[in-house]
């Protein structure tokens, strides 16, 4: 891992932070408010900053979690040269079309 | 007589452990152990020392799979059950029996820019050093390395990653980037930021653990970290 590659996992990480506890607390209202998918919905739907938060959430995610994949995938599983990029490359992308199709899925009417 | 029984590194990377019977006395080292064999039992054994007294760095190995200085190793302290395993030190090619190449580790230490890089020459006067500045502290806490080679046998990160400078190397590099008479800071800090350096370290802290002049090569690299951060937040670095 090259100075470029911490300063991006670690920013990623400590932008993570403040985003778990904020989600953490969405998950508990939700409960403890006997929201249905229909009332979350109804708070989600159209609106700007829930899609910005979780698409900010997901990019965050996806950044830090590759980066972690390609130190793992190096070191434990051998690969050298480009092959470790190229799997970080695949499973950042991937993760990130996952989440930010789900968040679409929750934002967008 | 009390005897230990030793088992003995023979070979290279394809050899194996051969038993040996040594006689146990009072404050033997590990390194009286290795060169009784050689003296008395298998002249043929190859193993490296110099100093005995703990400077020269010369005579690390596996005891009881752990890496120690083997010359300030009592055997009263490591021999268990009268048994004593005595091998090469890991993540170095060996040579033969307990003797290591040691070129990987001090190529790595130039690779970290590990050589003072001077900005005077002997024509200018000496330039005063205030001993209680935090660069200075920082750089006399990490200065007393010996070059044993234990720290980068006991690394996590060395055996997974070959390219990983090492915890001795990088802790060389953190105490010249703490050296204010130094003029190669940026190469250096170039050096140890890029794949293979100071990022690499998982802070898994085996070398501090082991290091037997009691320094902590996990706080040089974590240093190291915050220094290359910061430089390239500011677009010092590549």
């Amino acid at each position: 891992m090259n100075v470029r590659l911490y300063v991006l996992q670690r920013g990623s990480a400590a932008l993570m932070m403040p985003l778990v506890l904020v989600h953490l607390a969405v998950i508990f209202y939700a409960s403890s408010h006997d929201l249905s998918a229909a009332d979350i919905f109804a708070r989600t739907r159209g609106s700007a900053f829930w899609g910005t938060f979780y698409a900010l959430f997901v990019a965050a995610a996806a950044i830090h979690t590759a980066i972690g994949v390609r130190v793992i995938v190096a070191e434990w599983g051998g690969l050298r040269g480009a092959a470790p990029d190229l799997v970080m490359w695949s499973f950042g992308l991937l993760l990130a079309a996952l989440g930010l199709t789900a968040v679409a899925a929750v934002v967008l009417a | 007589m009390v005897e230990i029984t030793v088992s003995l590194w023979r070979g290279k990377a394809d050899g194996s452990y051969q038993l040996y019977r040594v006689p146990q006395r009072e404050n033997q080292t590990v390194l009286d152990v290795v060169t009784w064999v050689q003296r008395h039992a298998d002249p043929t054994l190859a193993y490296r020392f110099a100093c005995r007294v703990g400077m020269c760095g010369s005579c690390a190995m596996t005891v009881n799979g752990r890496p120690r200085w083997t010359c300030r190793t009592h055997t009263a302290k490591v021999v268990k059950n009268g048994k004593l395993q005595i091998g090469p030190l890991a993540n170095l090619p060996i040579i033969k029996d307990l003797a290591c190449d040691l070129r990987p580790f001090f190529e790595k230490w130039q690779a970290a820019k590990g050589a003072f890089t001077p900005g005077l020459t002997r024509a200018d006067a000496i330039e005063r050093i205030i001993p209680h500045t935090a660069p200075r502290l920082a750089a006399d806490a990490a200065i007393e390395c010996i070059n044993c080679a234990v720290c980068y046998a006991a690394c996590d990160t060395v055996r997974w990653n070959p390219d990983y400078l090492g915890p001795a190397a990088l802790n060389r590099a953190w105490t010249l980037v703490n050296d204010v008479r130094d003029t190669g800071q940026r190469q250096r800090l170039q050096a140890v930021a890029t794949a293979g350096g100071c990022h690499a370290c998982h802070s898994h802290q085996s070398c501090q653990q082991h290091c037997p002049n009691a320094l902590n090569p996990t706080a040089s690299i974590a240093g190291l970290k915050r220094h290359t951060m910061t430089a390239y937040l500011k677009g010092e670095l590549e």
